[in-house]
């Protein structure tokens, strides 16, 4: 594997390997020291082009529990507009030794642009509305964590809320449904794509109609610029039809997770402080993250599967 | 050149008993070295090692009953020499569920070689304490050390050719030459 | 006394006619066309077609304003090898041509490179901003014929309507990119389930089509004339072969990439397949097809659109949209139009040349006494596109790697050769 670039990308075997790899990454963080050399002399560089301190951390963290050498570039996209192209940054950082970018744009499709000008491993932590698959497997592992399920057949999971908007919703759909949950989006009808028509979904508009029926309930975040936008009449009406309410709380089966990307607009989506929630694992997504970007790491710089077939 | 058309030609360099009466002497040694089970902890190295240290550790429990001594299972795969110049595959995720810091932890493992795997072995346990000492047992030394390492238990010196496969398990060690090693 | 040059054993295809003839032609004329015809020049055109020169409706030149791009003289030469002795220049310039100067620079720039008649368009409204007309008597006396602020639609239907009605009494031909603005906002492609994968903002079908409804029955009202650019659905085709039926006067063309490529193309994140309108899908492109073979569509123009290398290494949602086309159109076209070959030329040079009102020295007949603005093509000669190798400044080609069937081989403006196997002369 040379790169982590969507889910689709990834497949079912590659989904299922880093999360079984998690698990060793786990350990190592349970561990005193919690660092092992397995990457020692490869360099980790994070081309930010969005703000996200909690995603770039953690990357940088699982990269020095490695062993491995970070490098951090906050690049403001004006800066590349302004003369140097994304091309010259790439080709740059990569002649100064790098072995992986972890790459975050507000642009679709540049972890595929980038691949064909630098000959280093690409990692997409977020291209647009497009894909997280970082943030995916994150979400998988802290399901298969809480359940012990190996797989999700007979799971059904709600996503609610900007399905559109969302790339943490397009990794997710098909990490579930690969792992074989019955997945069903929860949006009013302008916060959904023109047509997923082809998607293995299926979809509501009334959270109230199947909250009760769900394993995993997993709550988008809501910009506030989309009521702004049109897509919502006002930020009250979506917490109203869409939000996690005390109400629905109660409505949720016993054991249902409640799981959020973050970060979260309290009193938008949650109305509900998410440590007063039985089954939240949202705490759990955060202290995943590390273990499940190592394994990543890993699995793209030291297992040696790219090198291919020797043993 | 699969094991089983091999199995013809490998020898037997120790059978079931000899195993079981080497491990039942390394225990006693590892009591004796160390005048008593006091601070003792006993880590198999994965996957060849972790079932002689459950067997080592059973062993001193029959001979100090009054003392249960703490076991544990180390992955090396990720402390190893030689990431990324090979595919690496892990073995079982590792179990030290005590804390190591002062205790002397006795290294267990079938085969000792080259010695990079217990030069790793003691990288890793550094992750989880300072121990007060470090001592090694092996089932089998074959020999051809690339590290400045030693045993300080040895179920059986075994000369053998670098190209020879040993394996050793409940049921014997056993040799298998390379067809291709020139003799 | 310059040279006379005689075209051998050429295929000519003329309106009512169809031989092998040789053609002549001397100063910057055809003074005969027959058999067995001798001069200074042999150009030797066997297994060729023999035309008249290619005119294109549709061409973005870039100068004045993005020179970096293309300039006129590199955009001539890339359309007389792909076989056009006339360019009609989109006026999104900056300056933009709205004004006589600009349009005068426009036109002497074309002169000068000399290798194809570049016909400037005028804008419709001042600036292409949509706000008020742009001086369009003037420019019209100047000597202007199309009108359009394309790269963008006039979204105002008010001040369409005027537009229409004072097009009317010019006698000038009106040209629409047909896109309502606030249906396509940060649209990289067509609205589709790729897109919905992709998670980009979609340029949905409708945006397109309310335009052209728009037009259709403001041109009913008005009486005047209108030409669309660049259709690209299923749906815009239907709408303007029922105005056709109903007599008015509408004509429209297409792009050789609306007829080729779909919006699949997008999934590959290459900004060089990002166009406005956007590639669609194949049904589209059947029924565009369609269009061009009942005659509801009269033109392929190229909207040829250079950008320069940087431009389409960024991100797909920042890259600028458009294609290269002068130099691809013609392999295209014979490769995936569906069409005969005699239809090819009215589509791209008949046709047009009428619909630029420059038909006196374009697109007409291959007779003795026409100014000789002539194009030789080779209907079955494949070639792969190399976009290092093209004469356009630009490379933005989508074809790279594509197989073509079709390729100019000589080009003749004004009785000079401007291009000679396949090579520009100049």
């Amino acid at each position: 594997m040379k790169h982590l670039r969507s889910i689709d990308e990834l497949g079912l075997d590659g989904l299922t390997g880093l999360l079984q790899l998690t698990d060793h990454m786990a350990e190592i963080n349970q561990r005193p020291v919690p660092k092992v050399p397995a990457l020692r002399g490869r360099t980790v560089a994070s081309l930010f082009f969005e703000d996200s301190t909690r995603t770039r951390l953690s990357f940088e963290t699982a990269a020095k529990r490695l062993s491995a050498d970070t490098m951090t570039f906050n690049v403001s996209t004006s800066s590349v507009n302004k003369g140097e192209s994304l091309r010259d940054t790439v080709a740059t950082i990569t002649d100064m030794g790098v072995d992986a970018f972890v790459v975050r744009h507000k642009s679709v499709g540049i972890p595929w642009q980038i691949s064909q000008w630098t000959s280093a491993s690409i990692i997409n932590a977020g291209d647009g509305a497009h894909q997280h698959p970082t943030q995916a497997l994150v979400d998988c592992y802290t399901i298969r964590e809480a359940t012990h399920a190996q797989n999700f057949s007979g799971m059904k999971i709600a996503i609610v809320g900007d399905i559109k908007h969302s790339r943490v919703a397009r990794s997710n759909i098909q990490a579930f449904t690969l792992l074989g949950a019955s997945v069903v989006l929860v949006a009013p009808p302008t916060l959904l794509p023109p047509d997923v028509s082809h998607w293995p979904v299926s979809v509501s508009h009334k959270l109230d109609e199947i909250i009760d029926k769900v394993d995993v309930l997993y709550m988008l975040r809501l910009q506030s610029e989309r009521m702004a936008q049109g897509h919502v009449p006002t930020l009250r009406e979506y917490s109203e039809q869409y939000g996690l309410t005390h109400k629905r709380v109660l409505a949720l089966k016993s054991d249902a997770i409640v799981m959020h990307p973050g970060p979260m607009n309290r009193g938008v989506e949650m109305q509900i402080d998410p440590s007063d929630v039985k089954n939240s694992l949202i705490h759990r997504q955060v202290a995943n993250g590390v273990s499940v970007r190592m394994a990543v790491l890993f699995e793209l710089l030291g297992s040696g599967s790219s090198l291919g077939g020797q043993a | 050149m699969s094991k089983s058309e091999s199995s013809s030609t490998s020898r037997e360099a120790m059978t079931a008993a000899d195993v079981r009466r080497a491990i039942v002497r390394i225990a006693h040694e590892i009591v004796e070295r160390n005048h008593g089970v006091d601070g003792l902890a006993i880590v198999g190295l994965q996957r060849g090692g972790t079932w002689i240290a459950e067997e080592i550790a059973a062993q001193i429990n029959n001979i100090e009953k009054e003392v249960k001594v703490p076991v544990g299972a180390l992955d090396v795969s990720l402390h190893r020499d030689d990431i990324g110049m090979r595919p690496v595959s892990l073995g079982a995720i590792s179990n030290i569920p005590f804390d190591l810091s002062g205790a002397t932890v006795v290294v267990v493992d079938d085969v000792l070689y080259t010695g990079r795997t217990v030069r790793a072995a003691m990288e890793g346990l550094n992750n989880y304490g300072r121990p007060r000492a470090v001592q090694l047992a092996v089932l089998v030394d074959r020999g051809h050390r690339e590290l400045p390492i030693r045993p300080d238990f040895v179920g059986k010196n075994l000369p053998t050719h670098r190209a020879d496969e040993v394996s050793a398990t409940r049921d014997g060690v056993f040799v298998t030459p390379n067809p291709q090693a020139k003799p | 006394m310059s040279k006379s040059v005689v075209i051998k054993g050429g295929t000519v295809i003329n309106r009512n006619s169809q031989e092998v003839a040789d053609v002549k032609i001397e100063n910057d004329c055809v003074t005969e066309v027959g058999k067995n015809l001798k001069g200074d020049i042999h150009l030797d055109a066997s297994g060729c077609i023999v035309s008249s020169g290619f005119v294109d409706l549709h061409a973005h030149l870039r100068e004045p304003g993005k020179e970096e791009a293309e300039t006129i003289e590199t955009g001539s030469r890339a359309g007389a090898l792909g076989g056009y002795t006339a360019l009609v220049a989109m006026p999104n310039t900056d300056p933009p041509q709205d004004s006589v100067a600009v349009i005068d620079f426009v036109r002497e720039q074309g002169k000068r490179a000399g290798l194809v008649d570049v016909v400037p368009s005028g804008c419709i409204t001042l600036g292409r901003q949509g706000e008020s007309l742009a001086p369009m008597a003037e420019l019209a006396n100047a000597g202007v014929t199309l009108f359009t602020d394309d790269g963008n639609g006039v979204q105002d239907a008010a001040l369409m309507r005027r537009a229409l009605e004072y097009a009317k009494g010019l006698g000038i031909t009106l040209a629409q990119h047909c896109e309502v603005a606030e249906l396509t906002k940060g649209a990289v492609m067509n609205e589709c389930s790729c897109c919905t994968d992709l998670g980009l903002p979609g340029w949905p079908a409708i945006a397109e089509e309310l335009m052209v409804f728009r037009d259709i029955e403001l041109v009913r009202i008005t009486g005047a004339s209108m030409h669309f650019l660049h259709l690209s659905t299923m749906r815009s085709v239907d709408l303007v072969r029922a105005a056709k039926r109903d007599g008015l006067a509408i004509t429209a063309e297409v792009t050789p990439h609306h007829l080729s490529l779909t919006q699949e193309l997008l999934a590959s994140y290459n900004p060089v397949f990002k166009v406005n309108p956007p590639l669609r899908s194949i049904e589209d492109i059947r029924a565009l097809k369609a269009g061009l073979l009942d005659g509801t569509i009269d033109a392929i123009a190229t909207d040829h659109a250079p950008h320069p290398r940087r431009d389409k290494e960024m991100s797909l949602d920042m890259a600028p949209p458009g294609m290269l086309g002068l130099e691809t159109a013609l392999g295209v076209v014979l490769a995936e139009g569906g069409c005969e070959i005699r239809d090819v030329i009215a589509l791209m040079s008949w046709n047009p040349a009428k619909i630029a009102r420059i038909d006196a020295e374009h697109g007409r007949d291959v007779v003795a006494g026409i100014k000789a603005n002539l194009c030789v093509f080779d209907p079955q000669l494949t070639w792969s596109v190399d976009p290092e190798r093209l004469a356009s400044k630009s490379i933005n080609t989508p074809y790279v790697g594509r197989t073509l069937r079709g390729r100019v081989r000589h080009t003749i403006f004004k009785g000079t050769a401007t291009v000679i196997d396949g090579q520009a002369q100049k």
